[in-house]
């Protein structure tokens, strides 16, 4: 069910919402935290889609702050949706017009749940400092998205720069599978140390460029970053060993081939992760990620740029 | 700078803070005896695409079926391509489903038949060497326990069995573990002659459900339940598993088991074991198991057990706006069955905490709805100082976990009734996981399948706490077998007259779940 209220006050809303509940049954007491999403015009509808599809893991209600034309008088447009048209959340979209577009903390504070954390999510662009942002400001998460940003380099390092340990990044949650198939591999025998680490793609690839720097800090090695065009993606993985390097390679479409010297090629299905799992996976924990810290403070300045090595191990298989 | 160092049990890029990073299978490969099964295609094959949809299965995983059918491996392979489209939990994406399908084989033979595993023995081998399975096979026997034995020895006898050095073989077994404690033991002998302990199995569902996890959650990680967890605050406690179904297609299996053996036995009795058990030391395999079997030691079944047990067996009768046949009825049970489908059993427990505490333990088919979970019905306020008239309709306290369908926790307490008068009244709080929560997060089968895979025991029964269980259950089955048929009781009730009357003579009654 949507409901629409033009020209409204959180006071309105806070009673809709109450309403709404004794009449439709749209009980929100197991919502486990309050998703605050910061975004502009364009991108709302896929970051409510998204954030529904991650509400099914955990019952939220988000609160969607829109901005929309900063010029003329102060204006409050919000809208409920309840029970099929809101996943398992309540979603309340603020829209903000006027002087009122800046102050978007001041209409999410009545709309919080009690008790419960409050996670920031910028689906699009962000300020460069989230801790520092008003509505930041009041979360135990902040969740932004590099690759999402107009340039998704500079934001990494605008990340990095403003970090404190409640930020986290789209970007990160991105190569989880893949660093979860590359520390298996390293599970089973041979233990060989890794002497050197190479790690290609696009050059917007803020994940590529967190999985390197990963690598850097865990594995105490030199890791080079080879940049190929921009929108390509994570491409491939290179861990050299001794005996002959670790490739978890995915030259195009969904597949990945995991090669190891004596045994055979390895294939595994490793689609780009969409953005309600990434989002799910954020919302998991709210705790501090101290792995994610030292990679984005420590580990990026320690990844050179470079050009791929030509290696007979690796078959040609660069196309 | 040198690198990090790597060895066996040190991986670099393992950081315990690192909390993202869930743990994959290493390589190896699945084989399923019994694929035609209904537990095959209903939850093991969608488990195993959900596992690798979500990334936990390795490169490479090998899923090898082992059925009576004359089928080839692309045959297999649409066999499990159906299930998975039915059944799994997750969206279907044709990029994962292809790579499980390349791993897809099918050996087809009778279980006493040395060629077909022969012919399994080289398929396995040959994955390991095309797939890059590693010579990591888990045997799942999703059999009638009949054939047992013959796939034992089998797997034995082709050497499918072996494991050495980096290489492991696992078997997987489902209930029932005998019907008695004696079978349970040879049934034992013979798995323990062939695979190691740590390399036995145990499933039994209920222990990877998430609401049964919950139960220890709501246990120790609070501090607001387990200082009236015991004998002091706790009345009694109510173990319920009701099914609505009757036994369908499923007589062969059914008649001479019964409700006791088929559910109570295991299922029923680790509920018990996880509401009664002490705090264990910490949640590894050995600690839980070590707890569970000890509280299971100390449970037993009053003297006089014609007094403390009931049985029934559903007659026909209208359930649910249906009419059904009853159990004598059903195609396959002879009109002369003395199998129970109705189980209640009093149980009390030894330990200082429980002291007096009964646990009622109830299961049965085509009852009133579906319905699994544990009430902890607490005691009475010693002292209400409200006029009588003011408390008449508070009940006792009680906590509920909801174990299925609908997932959660309720509470039962008292609640004054708005108005001049001081009158009070139970109500409810209610905490639903099913709600939202449980809507994506994993089947039983996905977590324990991968337990497997990974070898985590802790969610196994051990053959020990199978062994207290026969133990406690065996005089209550011989009690029964010695006197006469299960009273009846019609379809769609919740249970038999007797099973109200053993209440009764306790002071107490039935929840209605």
């Amino acid at each position: 069910m949507i409901v629409d209220l033009p020209e409204t006050t959180t006071e309105t809303v806070n009673r809709r919402l109450v309403e709404l509940r004794d009449s439709g049954g749209a009980v929100a007491l197991g919502r486990v935290l309050t998703l605050v999403i910061s975004t502009e015009d364009s991108g709302a509808e896929a970051a409510i889609r998204a954030a529904n599809d991650a509400s099914h893991e955990h019952p939220c209600r988000v609160i969607a702050v829109v901005g929309g034309n900063r010029r003329g008088s102060s204006r409050l447009d919000a809208q409920i949706r309840v029970g099929g048209d809101a996943g398992a959340s309540e979603v309340i979209v603020l829209r903000l017009y006027g002087p009122l577009s800046e102050h978007g903390d001041s209409v999410v504070v009545p709309l919080l749940l009690p008790d419960a954390p409050v996670v920031a999510w910028w689906p699009g662009n962000c300020p460069d400092r989230p801790a520092e942002d008003r509505i930041g400001r009041m979360a135990q998460r902040r969740v932004t998205d590099a690759a999402a940003c107009r340039n998704p380099r500079r934001a990494l390092e605008l990340r990095a720069e403003g970090h404190t340990p409640a930020d986290t990044d789209l970007a990160w949650s991105r190569v989880t599978l893949w660093r979860a198939l590359l520390a298996a591999a390293l599970d089973l025998p041979p233990f060989e140390e890794v002497r050197s680490a190479e790690v290609t793609g696009a050059s917007d690839s803020p994940s590529a460029d967190l999985l390197a720097g990963w690598l850097a800090v865990a594995l105490e090695c030199p890791v080079k970053r080879v940049r190929t065009a921009p929108g390509t993606g994570l491409r491939e993985v290179l861990l050299d060993r001794a005996g002959g390097p670790v490739v978890l390679s995915r030259p195009n479409g969904p597949v990945a081939t995991l090669t190891q010297p004596g045994q055979p090629v390895r294939r595994v299905a490793l689609p780009p992760r969409a953005d309600s799992e990434c989002l799910s996976e954020e919302l998991r924990r709210l705790d501090p990620d101290p792995v994610f810290s030292a990679v984005l403070t420590r580990g990026l300045p320690m990844v050179t740029s470079g050009q791929a090595r030509r290696d007979p191990a690796r078959n040609g298989t660069r196309a | 700078m040198s690198p990090a160092t790597v060895a066996r049990g040190s991986n670099p890029l393992r950081d315990e803070r690192d909390r993202r990073l869930q743990r994959i299978a290493g390589p190896c490969g699945l084989v399923i005896f019994g694929v035609t099964g209904d537990l095959a295609r209903r939850k093991l094959m969608p488990a195993v695409y959900d596992l690798t949809q979500r990334g936990l299965l390795p490169p490479g995983f090998a899923l090898v079926g082992f059925a009576r059918r004359d089928w080839a491996d692309q045959d297999f392979a649409a066999v499990v391509h159906d299930a998975v489209r039915e059944h799994a939990r997750t969206p279907f994406r044709e990029s994962v489903w292809r790579q499980l399908a390349e791993g897809c084989r099918f050996v087809s033979g009778e279980f006493g038949d040395e060629k077909a595993f022969d012919e399994l023995a080289r398929t396995v081998a040959d994955l390991d060497e095309v797939r890059g399975t590693g010579g990591n096979h888990a045997f799942y026997l999703s059999i009638p326990p009949r054939s047992f034995t013959q796939v034992i020895t089998q797997l034995s006898r082709s050497g499918l069995a072996e494991q050495n050095g980096d290489r492991w073989r696992r078997v997987v077994i489902e209930k029932p573990f005998g019907h008695d404690r004696r079978s349970a033991q040879e049934l034992d002998d013979i798995v323990s002659g062939v695979f190691p302990p740590d390399s036995v199995f145990r499933i039994d569902h209920y222990l990877g459900k998430e609401t049964v996890q919950n139960l220890l959650a709501v246990r120790f990680a609070n501090q607001l339940f387990e200082p009236v967890w015991n004998a002091h605050y706790v009345d009694h406690v109510q173990i319920t598993m009701a099914e609505d179904i009757g036994i369908g297609g499923r007589a062969g299996y059914y008649d001479g088991i019964g409700a006791a053996r088929d559910v109570i036995q295991n299922h029923l009795l680790q509920l018990l074991a996880l509401t009664a058990m002490e705090e264990p030391v910490s949640f590894d395999a050995q600690d839980l198991r070590a707890e569970k079997q000890k509280v299971l030691s100390a449970v037993r079944v009053p003297q006089d057990i014609g007094q403390h047990t009931a049985r029934g067996q559903y007659a026909a009768g209208w359930q649910g706006g249906q009419q059904v046949i009853g159990y004598l009825q059903e195609k396959g049970i002879p009109a002369s069955s003395g199998t129970e489908t109705y189980a209640a059993v009093t149980l009390e427990i030894d330990t200082r905490r429980w002291a007096g505490v009964p646990f009622y333990l109830r299961a049965g088919k085509r009852l009133g709805r579906r319905v699994t979970e544990i009430a902890v019905v607490f005691k009475q306020a010693p002292h209400l100082p409200f006029e009588r008239t003011a408390t008449v309709e508070l009940g006792k306290n009680a906590l509920v976990i909801r174990v299925q369908p609908d997932e959660g926790v309720t509470m039962r307490f008292g609640a004054k009734v708005p108005g001049t008068a001081m009158e009070v009244r139970d109500v409810t709080m209610d905490f639903s996981y099913g709600h939202s929560f449980t809507e994506s997060s994993p089947e039983a089968y996905e977590r324990l399948l991968l337990d497997v895979l990974l070898g985590e025991p802790p969610l196994f029964p051990r053959h020990e706490e199978v062994d207290q269980s026969w133990r406690i259950l065996d005089p209550v089955i011989e009690h029964w077998a010695a006197h006469g048929q299960p009273e009846s009781y019609p379809a769609g009730t919740w249970g038999p007259e007797s099973a109200d009357a053993m209440m009764a003579r306790d002071g107490r009654a039935w929840r209605r779940p």
